[in-house]
């Protein structure tokens, strides 16, 4: 079966419609949220409708931080991030904001697990930055292969039997076969706020019978999606920052 | 992992097990068969019991990701492979005949038979680095042929793909592979640099040559250091016969600084091919190694060297690619020739790797017999020789940077085709005439290359004049000296 694995969506209509329709287009047939599908962008209601109906049809999303803090407002974050949390805030329904307070913090499938951060402690929202960090989430679960997001910049991770590290940052439409003999850990990268330089809108797919993992980089209407930004009144950095993928 | 089952007349994922070919140090092969599957192929299997180095585990994880991606003559065919859930292995295509292995009882070869047999392998290394992978562990026993006589590069446990996680990363703490033909910046931890391939064929190239490794046989980590500051006794002093444009092939495959070996393989096979064309340094007369002082100044000095801006493969190749150019030094081609000159230089201008290879076609009657002097007795070839130097003395390139070639040729859009496919050209400039009388009687040499090349081709026209008619426009439909 072909999974496409999207993470940290927020809110941008136009990245994650472009995704799924290049999901689409591969033949995925099982898709999953890593969560933060709103904050910062400017649709939020679609964007929570849409997971919504995935989870409807058999797919599967778990919670992330900016999910989160709509419904909790001990939830720690920059000025731009609070500015846009309140605002989502109003803009969803009761519905809307019940889906993303009752979303699980992980969910394990067969032998994958998806988790937002990381697996160490998923509700302390840690950042994957180094081998270290990704020892760290691999040590704590018996899953082999482990999709999160988060960090908004897609790597690959894994740990031989000898816990040895290796760290990868991968290429677009090149398949990655993730052998069994070792434990893995794919950061997923960003739907609608990529941060490594590429403003270009990134998730996965990985067939759980080949066990080939493709990350996969699709352009989308960055403008739209930034005047969307600016014309609610959101932080104008947000919108900028689109543009440069950063 | 479970207990193997592997013993002959036993069916894995649809291979029946035949004999056991060789069973060696990190793996076993056992001859496999198919139904569907119409030549010899074998299965490799890791050894991986107890008190196994874990190194062998991570070599064939290496070689599980590497061979499935690899395509063409110059890699064996992978069929399918098996993980260590069940039963780690790969299928492969099994080359018929024995690695170069095989040879070292019989060395010194002569050196054209070692010249061409490593052209055939440096081919096949500038194919496999076109693949994104750096073989890292050339030698005899990594080489064998195929029929047709085409290079087959074998074992990848420790080879790197760029657009694939490098599980050996971390894996090792000291450097890992084969000591005497290892580069001194993989002693650095260097795992990056396509040019570790090309100094490890220069110790083939030695080796096969003088008999002896330039580098010995140590194996200790001091005596494998040794080679970041001390030079290997040049081929002369072994041998007073040893050909100088040989010497200058071998000591530039075995610099030092990879900044100063070959940039690319397929421009060592060009040499090798074209050894009349090899510019000789003073790398050719060396008779004695490098002396004290400077072997003391590399290894003293070693801390002030600023280490090496991150190598890749694909940028490497990339920057050092073969440009032909096919120059008509009939009369009359004045004009063109300039137009050939100022596109050439447009694209060597940013390549500081390339080199340039100037073409030209000596056109052979289909029936007459032709000869080599012309009527006043001068002869045709060395005329067009130098017609190509003069044409390409305004470049001021260094000269090995630059060849010149005079094909003769019955059909010379074929022959520009083949001489690109033999020294792997990656780029070709040609100038399409303008004078449709001739192009109607002759057919266009430029409409036929550009067709059927296998690489980038430029068409080039002289600046239009406003007076001419569109009767003269080209066939191509490609703007006159833009880059196609």
């Amino acid at each position: 079966m072909l999974l496409a694995i999207f993470s940290d969506i927020h809110a941008n209509r136009q990245a994650f419609a472009a995704c799924l329709e290049a999901a689409r287009a591969r033949g995925a047939e099982r898709l999953i949220c890593l969560g933060d599908i709103v904050g910062y962008g400017a649709d939020p209601e679609w964007s929570v409708d849409t997971v919504m109906a995935m989870v409807a049809n058999g797919g599967l999303a778990v919670r992330g931080n900016h999910d989160n803090a709509v419904s909790t407002a001990s939830e720690s974050m920059n000025a731009e991030a609070q500015a846009a949390i309140e605002w989502t805030r109003g803009r969803l329904s009761a519905e809307q904001r019940r889906f993303l307070a009752e979303l699980p913090m992980n969910v394990n499938d067969d032998d994958r697990l998806f988790v937002h951060a990381e697996a160490s402690s998923p509700p302390r929202w840690r950042y994957v930055q180094t081998a270290v960090d990704a020892a760290r989430s691999m040590i704590a679960t018996d899953a082999q292969v482990t999709f999160c997001g988060h960090i908004h910049r897609p790597a690959l991770y894994s740990m031989s039997t000898t816990a040895k590290m290796t760290s990868f940052t991968p290429t677009a439409n090149m398949p990655i076969q993730l052998l069994r003999g070792r434990q893995w850990l794919a950061v997923v990268g960003s739907v609608g706020q990529p941060r490594d330089g590429d403003p270009a809108a990134s998730f996965v797919t990985f067939d759980t019978r080949t066990r080939e993992l493709t990350y996969c980089r699709v352009p989308y209407d960055v403008e739209t999606a930034a005047r969307r930004i600016r014309d609610n009144g959101l932080p104008p950095w947000l919108a900028q920052r689109l543009s440069m993928g950063r | 992992m479970p207990r193997s089952q592997l013993k002959p007349g036993a069916v894995i994922d649809g291979f029946t097990i035949g004999e056991c070919l060789h069973s060696g140090g990190m793996a076993t092969l056992w001859s496999v068969t198919r139904p569907d599957i119409d030549r010899p192929v074998l299965m490799k299997v890791p050894r991986v019991s107890e008190g196994e180095d874990p190194a062998a585990i991570v070599s064939f994880e290496m070689e599980q990701m590497i061979l499935p991606k690899l395509s063409g003559p110059h890699v064996p065919a992978c069929f399918a492979t098996g993980d260590f859930a069940t039963q780690a292995y790969v299928v492969i295509e099994r080359i018929p005949g024995e690695t170069l292995y095989t040879r070292l009882p019989e060395l010194p070869l002569p050196y054209d038979e070692t010249r061409v047999l490593v052209a055939k392998i440096a081919t096949a290394l500038a194919d496999l680095h076109r693949q994104h992978v750096i073989h890292h562990d050339i030698k005899p026993s990594s080489i064998m042929f195929r029929a047709s006589g085409e290079a087959v590069l074998i074992d990848y446990g420790l080879s790197c793909h760029k657009h694939l996680p490098d599980l050996l990363q971390e894996e090792f703490r000291l450097p890992y592979g084969t000591a005497p033909y290892m580069a001194p910046e993989r002693m650095m931890g260097t795992r990056s640099d396509p040019r570790s391939d090309i100094f490890s064929l220069g110790v083939l190239l030695y080796f096969f040559t003088t008999g002896v490794r330039p580098f010995g046989e140590t194996e200790t980590l001091h005596g494998m250091r040794r080679r970041l500051w001390r030079d290997p006794y040049p081929p002369r002093q072994l041998k007073p016969d040893y050909p100088p444009w040989l010497q200058e092939i071998v000591l530039r495959c075995l610099e030092i600084e990879p900044v100063w070996r070959y940039p690319t393989a397929s421009q060592l096979a060009f040499d090798l091919t074209h050894p009349d064309q090899v510019r000789l340094t003073a790398r050719s007369e060396k008779v004695k190694r490098d002396p004290i002082t400077t072997v003391w100044r590399r290894r003293f000095n070693r801390g002030l060297v600023q280490p090496e801006t991150k190598s890749d493969v694909a940028v490497q190749l990339a920057a050092s690619p073969i440009v032909a150019v096919a120059i008509d030094t009939s009369e009359g081609g004045e004009e063109l020739n300039g137009a050939l000159r100022v596109t050439a230089q447009r694209i060597l201008a940013t390549l500081p790797g390339a080199r340039l290879a100037c073409v030209n076609v000596l056109k052979l009657g289909r029936l007459t017999i032709d000869r080599t002097l012309d009527e006043e007795g001068n002869n045709k070839h060395i005329d067009r020789m130098v017609a190509l130097k003069h044409w390409a003395t305004p470049f001021k390139l260094d000269a090995s940077r630059l060849t010149v070639h005079v094909l003769e040729a019955v059909d010379p859009a074929a022959t520009i085709l083949e001489f690109a496919e033999v020294n792997q050209v990656d780029h070709i400039i040609i100038g399409a005439r303008r004078d449709s009388v001739l192009r109607s009687l002759l057919g266009s040499v430029s409409a036929k290359v550009a067709a059927e090349a296998s690489c980038t081709v430029t068409v080039v026209r002289p600046p239009r004049l406003a007076s001419r008619e569109i009767e003269d426009e080209d066939d191509l439909g490609v703007q006159q000296g833009s880059p196609t």
